[in-house]
């Protein structure tokens, strides 16, 4: 009795899974443009999850509504446009590059510059440093060494 | 009784941690012997007592006290031996008391080995990594006590978290810990080194051994990290670029540019402060870590501890002891002068040229894991930064490191001839080019992220092995060979590390790119195929394991008729916690892992199977191992040693 309470229990507490074959379309072109889509969104209600890998009822009417309207012939940014509209820019994995979100996109590219210029820059300073020419009385140390130098 | 001792011993830990964080700094300033040496057996009796404590814990839990909240909240009777015994640092108070633990026990080594130390530099390290133990135990001791006391214990506890409850994961947090908390020894020698105003070649050579050990383990705990998601979150993925594994992703490549910078201190007395900035930042990012990962500011998967108030005290010690260090360094940095001198083709500009895409792209990881957190609060944009902006953004710094590394890895100190260094290399460079040309040409249509991925592999490992080649100078095959044999163990350590990061630079690629994946809907009996394979549900059945139920299937694998291997997904149920993982099956092999989920049944009386052909997946944790593999010969080396033998005449030279 107690075992059979313990298998209903799984079954009520085993959530759907991520990426289900009944919804899977059986054209493949279409279905791996769905799944490349899908990588790319969040779950709306899981801890960092894209709908791809989250087994959330919400993930399943996401990953649903991509292909109904891949289906409908929509290209893929209409599709993430149609997702963003509904649910915000929140559930995009991949933030766009608009607005403030420039600076995301720029940070790396702009810090990897300004490395290489605080670099070169601190290096020339430095070779400049050591090139100086020497003082009056490195001058006159320098010739009395080399006046004395042992044949 | 034995509980209540286990937490006095932590108070006075802290007591102890307080005399050595003040005697001994106040010792060097003025110059005193007796209370420099203060620092060595504080030190030590601090590292007892926290392992005293840390040991009542453990106690607790292997025992299954239920009088005590932890232990309640976090496990149960019927759980597995192991994973009571992994339970204690399965929870935010127990891993606390970890971190504090190793954090002595760094301290305690710096005191038992670092006689060869000028007594003031000692006693300046032992004193700023009594600090942080003072932080963080009071934070233990003020926000989470492990040792509170249910009024009325339960028969039973509530049970560990079952994604835990698992070997990979089990001896995952020591090691990162001990990567994390390792670091906490370069920022004491870096604070110590500031108030000190003095960093040679000598300081390069104490700093590089803690710094190495604590990148190996954190190596391993990372690799370790990546291997249990791949098995047991059953997506078949190895990393998510979720915020608690950049946290420890972001220590990891400081640490790694840190260890390189400190070779430019040891040899050439030349990016000193650079050193002392890039140990400080280190540590903070391990301090970030910390608290992205107790605080769960930062929303993820991983976050089993969730809470404010204990985060805004980790934000105090990050502020506390960030701030402090680089208003020091801002302070002292001036009187480092920098000796040695180099050309722009050298070495050291190599060394600066990693350093520069090392810390740039763990900036990169930085400001894609905060973003989220900033566009909210500063503008009021609700926004996610996840896998495919880190896989766009990231890489193109790693292909620059992996292009450099080979020429950098062999050019002289100070001036260098570029030209010989290339040439030399030629072999090398035709080699990977055919051999990535080849694979280009035969996986039609695809990617070309698996050709490249596996010619930047290629050209990283045999430029190690041209690397350690040249150096057998010249002379006939049997005597440069026999000068191979004899290799230092840094220069043999340096090459397996290097080869170890361009397999690990392959796995991935190879991993993203050739990875073949089948979803579908199988009746027990029928058959399917995946890639050149062929895979039977023979059979599915429910069993009982200790504290779980669960679904096995049985697939049997075959190749043109030959049989591969049986494999046996399950799908658990753990109805302590009302949780259910699924236990991907997985047939190693050296060339790919078969990687087999089991879903629920369906509609029709199939089962949901989920399959993938993983290539190359083993050489990605191999490639990891390499690595922490030539940090341990590394460590090992000769000077090391010399130095360590040479310990005790020194010491008493001090003592003075």
């Amino acid at each position: 009795m107690i075992r059979v309470l313990v298998l209903l229990l799984v079954m009520l507490a085993n959530p759907a899974w991520a990426v289900l074959p009944d919804e899977m379309l059986t054209d493949p072109a279409l279905e791996a443009r769905a799944r490349a889509i899908s990588r790319t969104i969040r779950c709306p209600v899981c801890q960092g999850e894209s709908i791809d890998d989250s087994a959330a009822p919400i993930s399943r009417d996401l990953r649903l509504i991509i292909r109904e309207r891949m289906v409908a012939g929509d290209t893929d940014a209409e599709v993430t446009e149609f997702l963003v509209a509904r649910y915000g820019e929140f559930v995009l994995f991949r933030p766009t590059a608009t607005g403030v979100n420039l600076i995301l996109w720029a940070a790396g590219p702009l810090m990897l510059l300004t490395g290489i210029g605080v670099a070169f820059a601190t290096l020339r300073r430095r070779g400049e440093e050591a090139e100086q020419d020497l003082t009056e009385a490195e001058s006159i140390e320098l010739a009395r060494i080399l006046d004395h130098r042992p044949d | 009784m034995i509980t209540e001792l286990g937490h006095f011993a932590l108070i006075l830990a802290l007591f102890v941690a307080v005399v050595q964080m003040v005697l001994p700094m106040w010792g060097a300033h003025i110059r005193n012997h007796t209370l420099m040496a203060v620092g060595r057996p504080a030190a030590i009796l601090q590292f007892l007592l926290i392992a005293f404590s840390f040991g009542v814990l453990v106690r607790a839990f292997m025992q299954s006290d239920f009088s005590l909240v932890v232990v309640v909240q976090n496990s149960h009777t019927l759980k597995p031996l192991l994973y009571k015994f992994a339970g204690t640092w399965g929870n935010h108070e127990g891993s606390l008391l970890l971190w504090i633990l190793i954090l002595a026990l760094f301290g305690a080594s710096a005191a038992v080995f670092g006689g060869n130390l000028p007594a003031t530099l000692r006693a300046r390290v032992l004193s700023v990594q009594a600090s942080v133990g003072v932080a963080f135990m009071l934070f233990l001791l003020l926000t989470s006590s492990p040792f509170a006391r249910m009024d009325v214990p339960p028969l039973e506890g509530g049970d560990l978290n079952p994604l835990l409850q698992d070997p990979g994961l089990a001896f995952h947090p020591p090691f990162l810990y001990l990567g994390y908390v390792g670091l906490s020894m370069a920022f004491s020698f870096a604070v110590a080194a500031l108030i000190e105003g003095r960093v040679d070649a000598a300081w390069g050579r104490w700093v590089r051994p803690w710094t190495l050990a604590a990148w190996l383990f954190l190596t391993i705990g990372i690799a370790m990290g990546s291997w249990w998601a791949y098995y047991e979150l059953g997506w078949g993925g190895f990393w998510f670029w979720d915020p608690v594994e950049n946290a420890s992703f972001m220590p990891w490549l400081f640490a790694t540019a840190l260890l390189h910078s400190a070779i430019v201190v040891e040899k050439r007395e030349s990016l000193k402060a650079w050193s002392i900035l890039l140990a400080i930042i280190a540590f903070g990012f391990s301090l970030i870590g910390t608290f992205i990962v107790r605080s769960g500011v930062l929303t993820s998967v991983h976050a089993f501890a969730n809470d404010p108030e204990r985060g805004m005290f980790i934000l105090m010690i990050l502020a506390v002891f960030m701030g402090g260090s680089l208003a020091l360094f801002a302070w002292r940095a001036g009187t480092l002068e920098a000796k040695g001198l180099f050309a722009l083709v050298s070495r050291e500009s190599a060394l600066v040229a990693n350093n520069i895409l090392l810390a740039v792209s763990a900036l990169v990881v930085f400001v894609g894991t905060i973003w989220p957190l900033v566009a909210e609060l500063v503008f009021g944009r609700k926004l996610s930064v996840g896998e495919p902006f880190f896989n766009a953004a990231f890489p193109p710094f790693i292909i620059a490191l992996a292009l450099l590394l080979p020429v950098g890895a062999m050019l002289g100190w100070k001036r260098a001839q570029g030209g010989r260094v290339l040439r030399s290399l030629i072999p090398a460079l035709v080699l990977t080019v055919s051999v990535a040309a080849l694979v280009y040409a035969m996986q039609t249509g695809r990617s070309a992220l698996g050709p490249v991925g596996l010619g930047l592999g290629l050209w990283v490992v045999l430029g190690a092995v041209t690397d350690l080649w040249s150096r057998t100078g010249r002379g006939d095959l049997r005597d440069r060979l026999a000068r191979l044999a004899r290799s230092t163990r840094a220069d043999l350590g340096k090459a397996m590390a290097h080869a170890g990061f361009g397999i690990t630079v392959f796995a991935i690629s190879a991993l993203l790119a050739w990875k073949t994946e089948d979803i579908r809907v199988v009746q027990v009996g029928q058959s399917f195929p995946l890639g050149p394979y062929e895979i039977t549900l023979q059979d599915v059945r429910e069993q009982e394991g200790p504290n779980y139920l669960t679904t096995i299937a049985e697939l049997r694998v075959t190749k043109a008729g030959a049989e591969v291997v049986t494999l046996y997904p399950e799908k658990r149920f753990y109805p302590v916690q009302g949780m259910p993982t699924t236990e991907a099956a997985i047939g190693l092999g050296v060339f790919r892992d078969l990687y087999m989920v089991i879903g629920d049944r369906q509609e029709n009386g199939g089962w949901a199977v989920r399959s993938y052909i993983e290539p190359f997946a083993n050489w990605l944790w191999g490639g990891c191992l390499l690595m922490a593999f030539g940090g341990i010969l590394s460590l090992t080396d000769r000077r090391y040693r010399v130095a360590a033998a040479a310990r005790r005449p020194v010491a008493v030279v001090a003592a003075e």
